[in-house]
């Protein structure tokens, strides 16, 4: 549904939903630390950027989507997810003072002493790419005029 | 803690890359096109995971952030890119931006 929506804003929705999911998959998966990241990283920076974007440009269908929030029939679906989600909620709670500890997860400790130590180069390879991508956006998306790609001007 | 064996999560995997793929290759908006790529790279880490997992090592956890560094930069270039093609096109259709090709 994430890629099959009409609507901009309400894809992005489902593609966090989707993300979500991904994230309970890493934690079923002995993988709490990157679950966490996923929806840090994902879910919080990655999604309001992209919403972000989609606000600025204006797409999606405002005025029309407003006038249909007022009628009760648009509730269904979103309440209907979110009580699945509930039960699923209320489930885990109920389910976890039974459950006993994880034996053979992987700590973020390891992954920690593992990110420092064999794979330092790599990590500094990463913070280059990062400070590269700061530069490239703030010249791509800076408004004057005068800076616009070659390829992109009009004829 | 999970007992699912490994085919089925590699198939998991291999499922969410084909929907990104479907998505990016039908989709003809820049925005949906890129949100396509974003669940192709879930795939790919998850697949990551899943075989740093199966073989008790924390360097699958390591590659797995690698690409979330990868696809931050990737997402802040992609979408400056998209705000200056909408500046100058007024319209996010892939189609539509063939400046590029030779017109015979």
């Amino acid at each position: 549904m994430a890629i099959s929506g009409r609507n901009a804003i309400h894809s992005l929705l489902f593609l966090i939903l989707s993300l979500l999911s991904v994230s309970v998959i890493f934690y079923l998966l002995d993988a709490p630390f990157i679950a966490a990241l996923e929806v840090i990283i994902y879910a919080g920076a990655i999604m309001v950027l992209f919403i972000f974007v989609t606000m600025m440009l204006n797409i999606g269908m405002e005025g029309r989507t407003e006038k249909k929030w007022l009628r009760p029939r648009m509730w269904i679906i979103p309440s209907l997810l979110a009580a699945v989600l509930l039960a699923d909620f209320i489930l885990a709670i109920t389910y976890i003072p039974g459950s006993p500890p994880v034996d053979q997860a992987i700590l973020p400790k390891q992954v920690g002493i593992s990110l420092f130590s064999t794979y330092l180069l790599a990590v500094e390879i990463a913070a280059i790419l990062l400070m590269a991508g700061v530069i490239g956006a703030y010249h791509l998306g800076s408004q004057k005029k005068k800076i616009t790609h070659r390829f992109l001007i009009k004829n | 803690m999970l007992t699912v064996p490994v085919e089925i999560q590699i198939m998991l995997a291999g499922i969410l890359f084909l929907l990104g793929l479907i998505g990016l290759l039908v989709r003809r908006n820049m925005i949906f096109m890129l949100m396509s790529i974003e669940v192709m790279f879930n795939s790919a880490g998850m697949v990551f995971v899943i075989a740093g997992n199966h073989w008790r090592q924390p360097d699958g956890q390591v590659m797995f952030i690698f690409i979330l560094a990868v696809t931050a930069v990737e997402v802040a270039i992609a979408l400056a890119l998209i705000l200056q093609v909408y500046h100058h096109f007024k319209t996010l259709d892939a189609d539509s931006v063939n400046k590029l090709r030779d017109h015979n």
